[in-house]
């Protein structure tokens, strides 16, 4: 699928914000200044950017505890989130979420999830509800990993998505690790897309890395749930460079293995590589100068979040008990 | 008797039950990648000689607990690991209508020996869905047993016999135990369940605690002896069965009740204690019992307000000094 | 095609003729009042539990549904025990403490009916992964409804039951209502045969006419023998197509379908009818060899009535008992 050079750039822009943001919430947690948990997103900024460009604000995501990257590919307010991962008042969940139950839900962010696979629910009932009763063409995604497909609450979410053709799009996430454990050891099919054809919901794979193939499926899967043909599942092909944590010793893997698949599967690498040269995918050619300057403009907007997060204070006391009920 | 952390004590207990009994098996998540939860099953598999009693599982936590139940129905032992409290509430139908029931209304024919190992309670900001203590809801099941160790030793004992126990055990481990050190005795030992211990002995008030709470009114009854205040500390260890009659013989000695828990105080398990005192020791009290928990919100990830919902040393201060009939800012 | 010998032919429908006597008495009881609760008759769909267990050893272990008496009885639990325990006597199986919902005879290898849709895929899935690590040979069968195909629990136990090569068979018996709900595509099914999702586990699988024994038998043979001879990731489904001809428990006066029509579907298409008219057809079996089953069996449960409405209930004392060891 072809895009405009415009496009393409928003495309890198995003991706850029995103490398940018796990770069710093990583530095930033290893000096200390952020405590509880941190799950990077690097590496596979081009799912989250892909899908999300097909959505628009009305759209809804679920998250993951890997959720960084799908909150600003969504559009989230940068300096919320990253006050909101550093707990201060400013924060997008007034700094009671923090990194892993991080929202934006006036950009349709409906969060990311501690639990893992506590999201596919969620979405589904996201989407029966503008579907069945309040009778809109918005749809709904969820993002999972290959871990989380493992859950009974995939299964359930599936079935009736598919049983009612609701607007749900599953985005499986296969960065082939959960947690420490390869996901081969513990899953019997090789593509987990296969599992789709239990729900007789269409799959298709998409090579992860490659923004503008996750795009393409994004959109076809978009337009399909807007007619009311019921979910698709899409398999992302990715690979999670960091640990599972900040702060993971990684013990269950090498440096090098790392080092290999990082390089192989890096999205920002491969754009950088395929826009500089002809292509099939934007008439002409992006610059290498151009595409500095998209990474060091989001470089820069990253500074400023965290300078607008550290100048942020901490919630007031008294508010702990805000939010609870309405 | 060596000094041990609580993670290598009760590694012991495992690797010394999975060697005498061939039955006893560990499933968690994560167990071979990083050694589970906290890395305390790092090197159990070649420690027993067996790493095909040490399965790696899938995040299917209602998978978990429930092939641990047929297989526990089926003659063997399981240890589950599921990684934090708040992962108990995906297999919520497995422990509850699944372990805690069949043997019952199977009229006997089921046995299912199994324990369910959670870490819980507050670290620093790990947020709502990572941080709940639950124990109070499973002590109100029919058919399970919950048990709340303290320290290293008591870990290791109660460990022992959890494992040992022909019934499902909830076995909920604060997670700042994982790094406390203690003395822990050689010997090959266990601890019963329904059996409080008396930590410090005192005439002056009850302070009937458990879990990471014992360390913590240990250290404020240091404080409250520096004025002359007496203060008994009770670690009930189990919470179901629990030792009644060491928790009113004490009330009864010394007139004054604090329970302390980090869950939440409403419908926490110091209700069931309070409930009991003023049932069956109303006459002997001087004070009303003196509950302490966690406000009632999920847990906030910001630090100072994180903070507002610990239960520290100086909050059981405080309700001792309000036990006593003192003013208290809290 | 298999061939049973006549000792086997009879024996088969035996169960099969026990099992739809057992659950009509069953009903006229509830329907009496002279059981009480809830009880769900597995009438019509005999075929499949006497097919599945008929390939199974004592050892094997099975688990069932809220469904559970046709299971029981085919893998061989005592019928005076059994009726004992839908009237909550303490000469049931349960000792009068579990019911028909909760009907098991462990003695037997059948490891429980299930009050909980969905609840015995991981009990299942653990029976087999014991068998292997005692080293019994044992495989285990977890009968499941078209209904319970859509719990979350069916994903994590097969994933695991094929990750793990486990030898777990999973039988479905789609008899096409869940409760009050038709199974359609569109409805609450985003599939009509439930098998297709073996592909997502990698695993073997085998749809077979409900209604006929003999198909049952030889689905279930082949997955079986998969499963103790370690082939492949040894696990399957067995999707056994059938139709529930009376309401989802006794009691239930059906709104929504024609109760008449239901019950006459099954009529043309009975499986003990159809066990008969085949064994007539091959010369295996004669009229007079049902015939003489269908009074024998008449009579076992005349006399597992007469055994249960005679036993006492449970001493109050045993409220507290069989809760630990």
């Amino acid at each position: 699928m072809k895009v405009s050079k415009e496009q393409a750039l928003k495309f890198y822009e995003t991706m850029c914000l995103i490398r940018e943001f796990e770069t710093s919430v990583k530095h930033d947690f290893l000096n200390g200044e952020i405590p509880g948990f941190v799950h990077l997103y690097i590496g596979e900024e081009a799912v989250a950017t892909g899908i999300c460009a097909a959505l628009d604000d009305t759209d809804y995501i679920e998250s993951t505890h890997r959720g960084h990257g799908h909150c600003i590919a969504k559009g989230a307010d940068i300096d919320r989130m990253m006050a909101e991962i550093f707990g201060k008042k400013t924060g997008l969940c007034k700094g009671k979420g923090g990194s892993m139950h991080i929202a934006d839900f006036s950009v349709g962010m409906l969060g990311a999830n501690g639990v893992v696979g506590g999201g596919y629910n969620l979405a589904a009932g996201a989407a029966l509800a503008n579907k069945m009763i309040l009778k809109n063409d918005r749809v709904s995604v969820v993002f999972f990993g290959d871990g989380a497909s493992n859950r009974g609450t995939f299964h359930e979410a599936a079935n009736v998505s598919s049983a009612w053709k609701l607007p749900t799009i599953f985005v499986n996430e296969m960065n082939q690790w959960a947690s420490t454990t390869p996901y081969e050891t513990t899953t019997a099919v090789k593509d987990i897309s296969d599992r789709a054809k239990g729900y007789h919901m269409p799959a298709v794979i998409a090579d992860g890395k490659n923004v503008f193939e996750v795009y393409a499926a994004a959109v076809e899967a978009v337009e399909r749930a807007r007619a009311g043909e019921g979910p698709t599942f899409i398999e992302c092909k990715t690979f999670r460079v960091e640990g599972h944590f900040v702060g993971d010793p990684e013990l269950y893997r090498t440096r090098e293995y790392v080092k290999e698949n990082a390089a192989l599967n890096d999205p920002l690498t491969w754009f950088d590589r395929t826009m500089t040269r002809k292509n099939g995918y934007i008439d002409g050619v992006i610059e290498p100068q151009e595409l500095e300057a998209v990474r060091a403009a989001a470089k820069e907007k990253i500074v400023k979040a965290k300078e607008f997060a550290m100048s942020s204070e901490y919630p007031d006391p008294d508010q702990y008990t805000a939010d609870l009920y309405l | 008797m060596s000094i041990k952390s609580y993670r290598e004590a009760t590694f012991d207990a495992m690797k010394e039950e999975m060697i005498r009994d061939g039955t006893v098996y560990a499933i968690a998540e994560d167990i071979n990648g990083n050694g589970g939860t906290h890395g305390r099953y790092t090197g159990l598999g070649e420690a027993i000689g067996d790493p095909g009693r040490v399965i790696d599982a899938p995040i299917s936590e209602a998978i978990i607990v429930g092939s641990a139940v047929g297989a526990a129905m089926s003659g063997l032992r399981p240890i589950v690991d599921l990684r934090f409290s708040n992962c108990i509430p995906c297999a919520m139908d497995e422990i509850v209508n699944q372990a805690a029931k069949s043997r019952y209304m199977f009229g006997g024919q089921a046995k299912v020996p199994m324990v369910i190992r959670a870490p819980d309670g507050i670290l620093k900001m790990q947020g709502a869905h990572h941080t709940d203590c639950l124990e109070a809801w499973f002590t109100h099941v029919p058919g399970l047993q919950v048990v709340v160790p303290s320290t290293p030793a008591e870990g290791k004992g109660l460990l022992k016999t959890a494992i040992r126990n022909d019934n499902p055990v909830l076995f909920f481990e604060h997670k700042k135990l994982m790094a406390m050190t203690g003395e822990v005795p050689e010997e090959d030992y266990t601890i019963p369940f329904g059996k409080a211990r008396v930590v410090r002995e005192g005439r002056d008030v009850s302070v009937i605690v458990y879990g990471i709470m014992v360390s913590r009114a240990l250290e404020a009854a240091e404080k409250l002896a520096a004025e002359g205040i007496d203060a008994e500390i009770i670690d009930l260890r189990t919470l179901s069965p629990w030792d009644r009659e060491a928790v009113l013989a004490s009330v009864k000695k010394t007139g004054r009740a604090v329970v302390a828990h980090e869950a939440v105080r409403q419908s926490g398990f110091g209700a069931e204690i309070s409930a009991t005192i003023a049932e069956e020791a109303f006459g002997a009290l001087k004070a009303p019992v003196i509950r302490i928990g966690a406000p009632f919100v999920p847990i906030p990830m910001a630090p100072n307000l994180e903070d507002l919902c610990r239960v520290l040393p100086e909050n059981i201060y405080e309700g001792v000094h309000r036990a006593l009939g003192r003013q208290s800012d809290r | 095609m298999v061939l049973f010998t006549r000792q086997e032919l009879l024996t088969h429908y035996e169960t099969m003729v026990k099992i739809r006597k057992f659950d009509l008495e069953a009903k006229r009881a509830r329907e009496a009042n002279e059981i009480l609760g809830n009880v769900h008759v597995y009438v019509g769909e005999e075929a499949i539990a006497a097919g599945v267990c008929a390939n199974l050893e004592r050892k094997d272990c099975i688990e069932s549904t809220h469904r559970g008496h046709g299971h029981t009885i085919a893998k061989g639990a005592d019928i005076n025990a059994m009726m004992a325990e839908l009237y909550g006597k303490a000469t049931g199986c349960c000792h009068g403490k579990g019911g028909s919902q909760h009907i098991a005879d462990f003695s037997v290898g059948m490891l429980g009916a299930n009050g909980i849709v969905g609840g015995g895929y991981g009990p299942a899935v653990g029976a087999a992964l014991a068998a292997r690590i005692l080293k019994t040979g044992a495989i285990s069968v977890v009968f499941f409804g078209d209904g319970a195909a859509n719990r979350g629990t069916f994903h994590e136990a097969a994933n695991i039951a094929a990750a793990y090569r486990l030898p777990v068979i999973f039988v479905c018996e789609n008899n096409t209502w869940a409760c009050a709900t038709p199974s359609e595509v569109g409805h609450t099914q985003s599939v009509t045969e439930i098998s297709r999702r073996a592909i997502g586990y990698d695993m073997a699988s085998c749809v077979v006419n409900g209604n006929d024994f003999f198909a049952v038998y030889e689905g279930m043979k082949k997955l079986a023998e998969r499963a103790r001879g370690g082939e492949g990731n040894r696990c399957g489904i067995l999707e056994c197509q059938t139709w529930r001809p009376l309401g989802h428990v006794i009691g239930d006066t059906q709104p929504y379908r024609d109760a008449r029509e239901a019950w006459a579907r099954m009529c043309a298409d009975d499986c003990i009818e159809n066990y008969e008219r085949r064994c007539i057809a091959e010369g295996w079996l004669e009229k007079k060899d049902f015939e003489e089953i269908q009074d024998r069996v008449e009579k076992m449960i005349r006399d597992a009535k007469q055994f249960a409405v005679d036993s006492p209930y449970p001493d109050a004392s045993e409220l507290t008992t069989d809760l630990y060891d």
